[in-house]
């Protein structure tokens, strides 16, 4: 008799999804399969409205980076104006966008995922939390608290709030930087450099107790897909680049306005998350990672030096396993911040010329930028009026679909036995998804509420155990 | 020589002339009494009730903006039956559009969302209408969002009483009225529109905005009614 294990909520990830592990008459991991649960509908509402509302709009979508939806569609809206915005402006999207990147790569690494590494896969889930951690390492909890701070007081400085400042508009941005707020935010860049050192540092002390894990955890070879600018490792603008697992360049100077030459999205029924593929090499054959570990295949270097330097290190061994994406995020972390200040120490960052004023230009726009989980695509089509025709959204958790699928499949063969769940074998296949940093709610644009659940189903269809939190 | 009148508003003792509405009064002793379709400079209409004062010997509730002043009336501004309608007015408003302020042009800069936060609507208490309605962005400098009008007709009396160019106009019965420009063509193609703005200036939402505005940019400019409204006092009295 077969059986299905369903881990319903999957806990510790942003938005709602379930794990379904099934099982055949043996008891063995038979298939696996994410499920997100949650239906939204903004390609469709927004049709009809003027495309001038579309970066605040859009930046609805989600609490945690709603400063990536912004820029996406902000530059979707460039192009729809048909414009160049003004150089500063951009320098300006790119501080916000990085503030954002890091303060949701802090909580993605010390909220969600550093109690796993610090208690242990197996400890005891009431403590496997942030609270937890602070009681076995403060400074650590400390360090991630006051991460997620400056990435957040960086983004309040510029745009007024922290989440969802309507700072950046279609042309540019809405208003000047102050002296006061750069001298302010520069301030706030050296200790966060600091603390993301030690982060790194800690990281790379406490992985060796992981080799069992990276082996399963959604290590097997996929293409690579992300941002550079001439080679270098790229957030805002630039040419999309594909790799192969060994590195070679699978395509490479791609136009991110065209992505819908290269990238189709099939749908499965088993979840309202689309599952985008590489045109060429069909589906699913076309899988692909995007986000923090694909970036730092895709990259040739970065132009920072303390991220550099950190980047020669990680690329120096065979990295395919998805349990890197951690190390990949705190390199991130520690360019954003790098990057950040050398932006802001330029000449004409206090520039007053920071948007551009256009009617729509053009029929389509579409903008394309990295998120903090990969890269992010927003196309829109407007009428004769500027009025939303058509949406269309290729969030960054929705690339790295199948690879999630495949991840959980993968870890579940390996540590998930027999009927009965334990409880630590399920916390591993979580931890698999946990390492993508999906952001549930963005990519299937949150109908109704479905918090993470594990279920083990037998062959005939019964669930034979269930583990549902949330 | 206008006749002055005594009064009591809120137990106070004050005084108004007979051209004046007990809105004018309780405004210039600062007695505060809130009001959506009525702005200085254009024609009272008493719409939308958001003005209603308990007047002594008087069983109805009367709307401050067009219930002139008279000797010895004695009124109420508040009472927690006003305060009920009130309430309720601002949340009918609420339910019979769609009014979503976090990505409105208007956001910060609304009335209607001002006026509910001063009246204390933290809720709806009835169902919302979701009703389907679209934008008009047909006019080169402007875009009418009827999403976001709450019918007030501010924009019709401007555009009859100020440019006289009557584009603005009003079709339909009870729920089913909206605005219109001309004969309920696209406002782009209207011949009669000056494309002037003060229709944009005087709406009290989102609804009538510039082109081009984001989220919570568009803040609205009504300084020129007063002084348009003093010079045609003057034109009137023949001393221009």
């Amino acid at each position: 008799m077969s059986q299905r294990i369903v881990i319903d909520p999957v806990t510790r990830i942003e938005g709602h999804g379930k794990i379904t592990i099934y099982l055949n008459e043996m008891g063995e991991v038979e298939d696996a399969q994410f499920h997100v649960t949650q239906f939204r509908g903004f390609e469709k509402f927004v049709e009809g409205r003027p495309f001038h509302e579309m970066p605040a709009l859009m930046a609805r979508i989600c609490g945690i980076c709603p400063v990536s939806h912004l820029v996406a569609s902000a530059k979707a809206c460039d192009e729809l104006m048909a414009v160049t915005i003004p150089r500063v402006a951009k320098d300006l999207r790119r501080v916000m966008n990085m503030a954002q990147i890091a303060q949701s790569h802090a909580l993605s690494f010390f909220y969600l995922t550093a109690p796993d590494l610090l208690l242990g896969m197996d400890g005891d889930p009431a403590q496997r939390n942030l609270f937890g951690m602070a009681q076995v390492n403060p400074a650590l909890a400390r360090d991630g608290v006051s991460l997620r701070q400056t990435g957040q007081q960086i983004i309040e400085l510029l745009g007024g709030k922290r989440i969802h400042p309507a700072w950046i508009v279609p042309g540019g941005v809405s208003e000047p930087l102050t002296e006061e707020k750069r001298d302010k935010i520069l301030t706030m860049i050296p200790p966060a450099i600091e603390a993301t050192e030690r982060a790194l540092d800690w990281f790379k002390e406490i992985v060796v107790h992981f080799e069992r894990e990276i082996n399963f955890f959604a290590n097997f070879a996929t293409l690579y897909m992300g941002t550079v600018m001439d080679g270098n490792f790229a957030l805002y603008d630039g040419d999309l680049r594909i790799v192969d697992a060994d590195g070679n360049r699978i395509a490479d100077g791609l136009d991110p306005l065209k992505y819908d030459e290269y990238i189709a999205e099939a749908v499965e029924p088993h979840s309202f998350l689309k599952s985008p593929y590489y045109k060429p090499l069909g589906y699913p054959d076309g899988i692909y990672r995007v986000g923090p570990l694909a970036r730092l295949h895709v990259a040739d270097r970065f132009d920072t030096p303390k991220a550099d330097a950190e980047f020669r290190v990680f690329r120096k061994e065979h990295r395919q396993s998805s349990f890197h994406y951690h190390y990949a995020r705190l390199i991130e972390m520690l360019y954003c911040f790098e990057k950040i200040e050398i932006i802001l120490n330029k000449p004409d960052i206090l520039s007053k010329h920071v948007r551009a004023f256009a009617e729509p230009n053009s029929y389509r726009g579409v903008g394309v930028s990295e998120a903090p989980r990969g890269t992010l695509m927003h196309d829109y089509e407007i009428d004769d009026n500027g009025l939303i025709t058509r949406a269309n959204l290729i969030i960054a958790t929705g690339h790295n679909n199948l690879a999630m699928n495949r991840g959980v499949l993968q870890m579940a063969r390996h540590f998930v036995k027999g009927t009965q769940i334990q409880e630590g074998m399920l916390n591993r296949v979580e931890a698999v998804i946990r390492a993508f940093d999906p952001c549930l709610s963005c990519s299937t644009h949150a109908y109704g509420q479905m918090p993470l659940a594990v279920q083990v189903v037998a062959a005939d269809g019964a669930v034979v155990d269930q583990v549902v939190r949330g | 020589m206008r006749r002055v009148f005594t009064l009591k508003i809120d137990d106070r003792d004050v005084s108004g002339n007979e051209e004046q509405s007990v809105l004018d009064v309780a405004r210039e002793n600062n007695i505060f009494v809130p009001t959506l379709c009525h702005v200085d400079g254009l024609t009272a209409i008493g719409a939308c009730r958001l003005c209603l004062v308990e007047v002594q010997g008087v069983a109805k509730l009367l709307p401050a903006c067009t219930t002139m002043v008279r000797e010895g009336m004695v009124i109420h501004t508040t009472s927690p039956r006003l305060a009920e309608y009130r309430k309720m007015i601002v949340e009918m408003l609420f339910t019979e559009g769609n009014h979503i302020c976090s990505v409105c042009v208007t956001n910060g800069h609304c009335e209607l969302q001002s006026l509910a936060v001063k009246l204390g609507v933290d809720h709806i208490r009835l169902p919302y209408l979701n009703p389907i309605r679209e934008v008009d962005a047909s006019h080169e400098r402007y875009a009418f969002d009827f999403n976001r009008c709450i019918l007030c007709t501010r924009c019709v009396r401007v555009c009859e009483e100020y440019e006289g160019a009557q584009t603005w106009g009003v079709m339909g019965r009870g729920i089913e009225s909206e605005i219109i420009s001309d004969l309920d063509q696209p406002w782009g193609d209207s011949k009669t529109c000056t494309s002037c703005g003060k229709c944009v200036q005087v709406c009290p939402t989102g609804a009538l905005f510039l082109k081009g505005k984001s989220v919570t940019e568009m803040v609205k400019h009504r300084e020129f009614l007063p002084y348009l409204a003093t010079m045609r006092k003057v034109g009137k009295n023949g001393h221009g």
